[in-house]
Order: structure tokens, then C-alpha cells, then sequence
């Protein structure tokens, strides 16, 4: 029998209302059906050694980026199609310190709501002006921008009828291993949002509403893009080295 | 009608959102043409006389392969130095392209993506401290896994719950060769690492 939207809703419904406090998702999430045979059993094994490999981190540095990464519009011959955006935010540690020269990287879906990738079988058109990939160093305030496009929504096979809302993938680095972060980011007033079993894998009302942009419209340019803002807190762990300089 | 006043819409949104740290949400299956990138494996410098392999699967509950993991790396130099490096993804500003790490400096720093039958390889110097820490991320994979490969036994593997230290310790399968897979779910779990 095929699993309907109302299926998962009523499974995401059970979860939220059984669901204890935390910031982060549950990974054996059963509404997200890829997690079923890939979520571990065993609780993860505490370390509390101060002088853990993971309480540092890799480092990255101006060889690394080059000055076009951070615009996702302009690495064709030509300009996607789309919603011209600029998305700009902070990113801090668990104490608000900013997390300076570290690697923030974006990949997201075009205008269409579709991927670059053999395996995206969505028949929403590629766009041959658009691959959907940016990366850039944070400042000296913790502070990234990115310019792109809207990512459209699209379609993927978790039950039937089921899409994402519109999402970008970030992947950031703090100064310690033990603080990297995957997550997506999305666009405010979704009405994809409660149907999402990826973005209500996050129980908690408040700590879900985190992975929302906020439009800004200070931020938006005259005659060129609309500005959003997203601050990102990376969490752990309980004890970091003060590094300075970095 | 006077429209919002741009402050009082930021202050709305911070009073619903507190002030934790970001939710993880999955890689998922499309990260392909951001994350992982080539020679993202290739740690130590060509010619490396004392360069080791590690190697292995990575497997679900099923103890089917995963084709769509991504596995980063953290480690030591030979000598127990765990600074680093800038250069894992030194890009050509002239293309762009990476042109892998300038084969001096150790970055300490290695990305790789399973392949189609969840194999992934790892071609780096000796840890000095006997250990490379491993960050796990999938599709499916709400939050990331942080595991550590270690290449010889080592008195941590002691204090893990019965038996299972093992599963963290790589296979010696010749000289400068070892294996390690990892297992997300199911008997042979591997251990899983919270650091708080």
C-alpha cells in the first residue's frame, strides 16, 4: 500500500507530541523514510577528554575559495533564470564568539526545483546558466554572503505526492571538528513546511524556526536582488579551546 | 495601511526562534557537485615514503552498501600536531578548478564519497596521537556521525561498553594497509562519538 501525506502527517504528529527537548533532530526520524536502515541503535559514546582531536579542527584559508564562489549567478557564460537573492548572516559559536575565516559552503536546487545530478530524475528543466554550488570565509565578524537564485521546490519519493519546500544546503565549519554543521536553510511563509518530514524532524517549535530566513528589506538591492538574512549558531562542544586569531 | 516597520519584523521572528544552536538537517543525496572534490582522500604528499591506506565500506542495518555517504577526516601529523593546514581545496583563480594540496604542507583535513558499492579510501601520513576522527554524513542521516578509526590498539578502546571497542580499531591488512568499515546500524554497529 502507498504511503499518503496523510500517513506521514499523522507520524509526524505522534513525534512532535511525544517529542523531548532538544535542538537537533532525532536521527531513527521514521516520517523520513531513508533514516530507517541507516539511523544507529546504540546511544553515541560521551568524551569528555579536554584534549580531544575533535576540539580542534581543520582550517582553511585564501587558497581555498576564489572571489566568484560566493556568486552562485555568475559562473556560467550566461544568467540563471530566477529570482535574483542575496542571503548574508553570521556565524557564531554556542557563546555568540564569531567563527572567523572558517569555510561556509551552499549547494541548492535552480529556479526550477531542480539538481545538476544524474540521479535528480525530477522533469523540471536544467539550467545550463546554473550548477548550484558556492562557498566563501567567513569574516572577521563570523560574517558570509552568498548571491544566487530562489531554489524552487521539487519533488521526491519519501510517500506519494511528497515535496520539499524550498531549501539551501550550508555546511560550516567552527574551530573545532566537533562543531560542523550540514543543515538547510529555508524561505520564510512556505506553505510546504508542515507537510516536510525533513524540516519537522525538528520538533522543537523554536529551534525549527532557526532554519528560516528572515527576508530583510534593508538588505534587498535597488534594481537587482531580494536580501535575506540567516544567522547560524554552531553547537558544541561544551568545552572549546579559546584559540586566538583564528 | 502602514507597512511593518523593518525592525519590529526581526524582532517578531527572534522572539519565536530563541537563541540555540541551528538544527542539523541531512547532506541528503545531491551534495555531489559541492562537497566532496578531487584528491579530497589524497592527505599525504606524493612519494610519501611512510604513507598509509586506510580503507572500507560503509554499510546500513540491511548490511547493504551505502552509495551515498560522506565521510570527512580529521587528524594528526606524524607528530602528534593537530594545527592543520589552509589548502585542502586550493582552487586555480584562474579556472577556479582545485588543484589539489600544494604536497608540503599537511592539512590534516580529507573529505571523500562513498563510491557505488560504499567504498571509500583514504590515502594519508600516520596519525602521531593513533587515531583519524571521522565525521559521517547521508541521505537519511538526520545528524551527522562523528566515529574515529584507530590504527593500533589504544587504551580508549578499553573504556568502551563490552566489546564493542573493536569495532573502532582498523584491520591491518598488509603493510601500510588497513581496513575499516563502518556500520550504521545492526550487530556490527560500529561506536558513535558524542562530544557533548
Amino acid at each position: 500500500m502507498s504511503l499518503t501525506q496523510a500517513d506521514i502527517d499523522r507520524e509526524i504528529a505522534e513525534r512532535r507530541a511525544a517529542a523531548v527537548p532538544g535542538d537537533h533532530p532525532a536521527r531513527d526520524y521514521a516520517p523520513y523514510r531513508s533514516t530507517l536502515l541507516r539511523h544507529p541503535k546504540q546511544p553515541p559514546v560521551a568524551v569528555t577528554d579536554p584534549e580531544a582531536a575533535e576540539l580542534t579542527g581543520p582550517v582553511f584559508g585564501v587558497t581555498d575559495v576564489t572571489a566568484l564562489d560566493n556568486d552562485l549567478t555568475r559562473q556560467h557564460a550566461g544568467e540563471p533564470l530566477g529570482e535574483r537573492i542575496t542571503v548574508r548572516g553570521r556565524v557564531t559559536d554556542r557563546h555568540g564568539r564569531p567563527v572567523r575565516g572558517q569555510l561556509v559552503e551552499i549547494w541548492q536546487a535552480n529556479a526550477s526545483g531542480r539538481y545538476p545530478h544524474q540521479r535528480d530524475d525530477h522533469p523540471a528543466p536544467l539550467d545550463p546558466n546554473f550548477t548550484g554550488v558556492g562557498r566563501c570565509l567567513t569574516g572577521d565578524d563570523g560574517e558570509y554572503a552568498f548571491t544566487t537564485i530562489k531554489p524552487g521546490a521539487y519533488p521526491w519519493r519519501n510517500h506519494v505526492n511528497a515535496w520539499r519546500p524550498a531549501h539551501i544546503h550550508f555546511s560550516l565549519f567552527g574551530t573545532a571538528f566537533a562543531q560542523r554543521l550540514v543543515t538547510q536553510m529555508y524561505f520564510p511563509g512556505d506553505p510546504l513546511f508542515p507537510y516536510d518530514p525533513i524540516l519537522q524532524s525538528v520538533t522543537d517549535d523554536r529551534a525549527r524556526q532557526r532554519l528560516v530566513a528572515a527576508y530583510e528589506h534593508g538588505l534587498s538591492v535597488p534594481e537587482w536582488s531580494l536580501g535575506y538574512r540567516w544567522d547560524i549558531v554552531l553547537d558544541g562542544p561544551a568545552a572549546t579551546w579559546t584559540e586566538e586569531g583564528r | 495601511m502602514t507597512p511593518p516597520a523593518p525592525a519590529s519584523n526581526r524582532d517578531r521572528s527572534a522572539e519565536g526562534r530563541g537563541t540555540g544552536p541551528t538544527p542539523s538537517q541531512t547532506v541528503g543525496p545531491f551534495y555531489g557537485y559541492a562537497l566532496p572534490f578531487p584528491g579530497g582522500g589524497d592527505l599525504a604528499p606524493a612519494g610519501a615514503p611512510d604513507a598509509i591506506t586506510v580503507h572500507g565500506r560503509v554499510r546500513d542495518g540491511a548490511g547493504d552498501a551505502v552509495p551515498d555517504a560522506l565521510l570527512e577526516f580529521w587528524q594528526a601529523d606524524p607528530a602528534g600536531n593537530l594545527a592543520g593546514a589552509p589548502g585542502s581545496l586550493r582552487r586555480d583563480p584562474v579556472t577556479g578548478a582545485v588543484m589539489g594540496r600544494n604536497g608540503v604542507d599537511f592539512t590534516g583535513f580529507g573529505r571523500v564519497a562513498t563510491d557505488a558499492d560504499g567504498h571509500w579510501a583514504l590515502r594519508t601520513l600516520p596519525p602521531g596521537n593513533g587515531h583519524i576522527s571521522v565525521c559521517v554524513f547521508a541521505r537519511g542521516l538526520l545528524h551527522h556521525l562523528f566515529t574515529r578509526v584507530y590504527l593500533a590498539h589504544d587504551p580508549f578502546l578499553d573504556t568502551l561498553p563490552a566489546d564493542r571497542g573493536r569495532t573502532l580499531l582498523a584491520e591491518r591488512e598488509r603493510e601500510g594497509v588497513y581496513r575499516f568499515d563502518i556500520h550504521l546500524q545492526g550487530e556490527k554497529e560500529t561506536v558513535f562519538l558524542d562530544f557533548g
